[in-house]
C-alpha cells in the first residue's frame, strides 16, 4: 500500500484509539491530546513517505504523539504544573499497551468524558463524533448543517472546558454510573434520530449519522454487556434502521410505517435486533429503550400493517408511558388503541392530551387525530385536523407527506 | 485542583430564620463543614452579606463606585467555599451536598492560582 493510502486508512481506523490512549496518558487533557495526535499524523505524512509504512501504524502514531506531548509539556509551564511527573522525568517512556481490550476500555472512558453532563448538549454530540467515532470536522459540520469554523469553535471550547474544569477520563464509579450511562445512551440515541428524522434541511435521512450511532451502540453493548439498556438501545437502533430503505421514496418524500414496502426491510438487521433484544430481556424487563425496541420488534415481525398485534403494541405504549411519559408516547398509544379498540377510543385519549395548550401546538397530535377521524368516517373533521397538522409542520418532507395523505383521504371520501 | 463553589438563592426561598427548619439546615451546614475538613477538601469558606454589594470600576484613572452587583440577577450570592478536589465530579459531589442546592443554585468554577497571605 502507498504511504498516502496507509495514512488515510490509519486516520480512519486507528485515530480514535490513538487519541484515547494519549488522552488517558495525559490525565484526560483532550485539548492537548487532539493537538499532538494531529501533529503525529503530520509527521507520519513525511516519515512514511520517506522511510516506508511502519508494521504497526497505530503503535507508531501513538509513540509519535506521546513524544510530541512530552516535548510540549516540558516547554509549557502551565501544563507542567498539571502533570509534573511527566514533565520532570525525561526518561518517562510509554510502554505500549496496544492490545485490543485496553484500547476499547480507553474508548469507553472517552465516550463517558465526551458525554459528561457539564458539557453543552450539542457539544457532547459533536465531541463524540470527533473523538470517539473519528469523523472529521467538515463531516461533523455537514451532519449538523453548521459551518466548519463554528463547529471547530464549539469543539475547541468543549475541550478547553474538559481540561480547565477537569472532567475526568474514566468510566464513572458505581454511584454515578446509572445516571451517566443514561446520558451516554441519550447522546447515541440523539445522534441516530438526528440522522433518521433530520429535523432540518432538505435531506430527510442522513445515513452516515445513523451508521455512526449504530457503531457506537455496538461498542457500548460489547463493553457493557450486563447493562440491559445498552442492549435495549442497540436493539432499538437496529430494528428502526432495518426500515431505512423503505422510509424514503425516490423523490425524497417520507413513507409512513403503514405504507412501507416491507420487502425493503433489512431482514439481517431485524434478526440481529431481535436477538440483542432477547439478551436485554433476559437481564431485566423495564427500561425505556427496551420497551421501544420491543415495539419496533412487534412491527418488524408483523406481515402487514393491518395484521399487526395492536393489543400488544398499545400495552407496550402504556408501559412506556409509565417509565418515560411524554406527549409523543401518549399519541402513539392512542393510535395503537385506535386499532385495537376502535378509532373513538383513540380519539378520546387525544382529546385528553389536547386540553394542554402547549401540546395542542404539537403537529403529531393533529396528524394522529386526522388519521383516527378518517377511520371513524368523519371526513370533514379529518380534513380540518390535516390542515392543522400541515400548518404546524417544520419540515418539507413531512409537510409533503401530510398533504398527500390529506388528498388521499379526501379522494377516498368521494370514491 | 481547587474549585470555587458559589451559593446563590432566590430571595424568600429556603427556611426562614427562627423556624425549626432553619435550625435543622444550620445543623446540616455544620455537618458538611466537618465532612469537608475531615476529607481534607476545605480550603476556605465564608458567608457574605447578601444585600451590601458594591461594584468598582476604574476607567482612565477615574474610580467609579456603584451600588449593587455587576449583573442584575434575581438570585443572591450569599456564601462561597473553596474546595480541594481531584476532578469536576468530586467538586460537584460536594456542591450537591450544600443544603441550599435544594432551593437555590450552586455554581462550580475551577480556580487558577489561589494567592495566599
Amino acid at each position: 500500500m502507498s504511504a498516502a493510502g496507509a495514512l488515510e486508512q490509519a486516520y480512519r481506523d486507528e485515530r480514535a484509539a490513538v487519541l484515547a490512549t494519549i488522552t488517558r496518558r495525559l490525565d484526560g487533557d483532550l485539548a492537548l491530546a487532539e493537538d499532538v495526535v494531529q501533529d503525529a499524523f503530520v509527521a507520519a505524512a513525511v516519515e512514511w513517505d520517506r522511510r516506508g509504512v511502519p508494521d504497526r501504524p497505530g503503535a507508531w502514531l501513538t509513540t509519535a504523539a506521546w513524544r510530541k506531548a512530552l516535548d510540549r509539556l516540558r516547554h509549557d509551564r502551565v501544563a507542567a504544573a498539571r502533570a509534573p511527573e511527566l514533565a520532570q522525568d525525561p526518561s518517562y517512556e510509554l510502554e505500549l499497551d496496544f492490545d485490543r481490550s485496553s484500547l476499547e476500555d480507553d474508548q469507553l472512558r472517552m465516550l463517558f468524558m465526551c458525554c459528561h453532563p457539564a458539557l453543552a448538549a450539542e457539544a457532547r454530540m459533536a465531541l463524540t463524533l470527533r473523538s470517539v467515532a473519528g469523523l472529521t470536522v467538515p463531516e461533523i459540520a455537514r451532519a449538523f448543517l453548521s459551518s466548519e469554523s463554528a463547529m471547530e469553535r464549539r469543539l475547541v471550547r468543549a475541550r478547553r472546558k474538559i481540561a480547565d474544569a477537569r472532567i475526568p477520563f474514566r468510566v464513572p464509579p458505581d454511584e454515578l454510573l446509572t445516571q451517566r450511562l443514561a446520558g451516554v445512551l441519550r447522546v447515541v440515541y440523539l445522534l441516530y434520530t438526528e440522522g433518521h428524522v433530520a429535523t432540518q434541511g432538505p435531506v430527510p435521512v442522513r445515513g452516515d449519522l445513523c451508521e455512526e450511532a449504530i457503531r457506537l451502540a455496538r461498542l457500548l453493548a460489547r463493553l457493557m454487556p450486563d447493562e440491559a439498556e445498552t442492549l435495549g438501545l442497540l436493539a432499538l437502533l437496529l430494528l428502526t434502521d432495518a426500515r431505512r430503505a423503505a422510509r424514503v421514496r425516490a423523490d425524497g418524500s417520507l413513507v409512513s410505517l403503514d405504507e412501507q414496502d416491507r420487502a425493503l426491510w433489512d431482514a439481517g438487521r431485524i434478526d440481529e435486533g431481535v436477538q440483542v433484544l432477547a439478551r436485554a430481556l433476559r437481564l431485566v424487563r423495564a427500561g425505556s429503550y427496551i420497551v421501544q425496541a420491543t415495539i419496533a420488534a412487534v412491527h418488524a415481525q408483523a406481515p402487514t400493517w393491518a395484521a399487526t398485534d395492536w393489543r400488544q403494541i398499545s400495552g407496550l405504549y402504556a408501559e412506556l408511558e409509565q417509565i418515560d411519559p411524554s406527549p409523543v408516547v401518549t399519541i402513539n398509544r392512542a393510535v395503537a388503541v385506535g386499532f385495537a379498540e376502535g378509532p373513538q377510543a383513540g380519539l378520546a385519549m387525544l382529546d385528553g392530551l389536547g386540553a394542554d395548550p402547549r401540546i395542542d401546538r404539537y403537529q403529531p397530535l393533529h396528524a394522529a387525530r386526522a388519521e383516527l377521524r378518517r377511520r371513524a368516517g368523519d371526513q370533514a373533521g379529518a380534513d380540518a385536523a390535516y390542515a392543522d397538522a400541515i400548518a404546524l409542520s417544520g419540515n418539507d418532507a413531512e409537510r409533503a407527506a401530510l398533504e398527500r395523505r390529506r388528498r388521499d383521504a379526501a379522494a377516498g371520501a368521494r370514491a | 485542583m481547587q474549585y470555587l463553589i458559589m451559593l446563590h438563592f432566590p430571595p424568600g426561598q429556603g427556611p426562614q430564620e427562627g423556624t425549626p427548619e432553619f435550625d435543622a439546615e444550620m445543623d446540616r451546614w455544620g455537618e458538611l463543614n466537618a465532612a469537608l475538613r475531615e476529607a481534607g477538601a476545605m480550603v476556605v469558606a465564608s458567608g457574605l452579606h447578601p444585600e451590601a454589594v458594591t461594584t468598582v470600576r476604574s476607567q482612565g484613572g477615574d474610580v467609579i463606585v456603584t451600588d449593587g452587583p455587576y449583573a442584575e440577577t434575581k438570585e443572591i450570592l450569599f456564601s462561597f467555599y473553596v474546595v480541594e478536589a481531584p476532578d469536576l465530579d468530586a467538586a460537584t459531589a460536594w456542591a450537591a451536598k450544600m443544603p441550599s442546592a435544594g432551593y437555590g443554585s450552586v455554581e462550580v468554577r475551577p480556580m487558577i492560582g489561589l494567592e495566599r497571605a
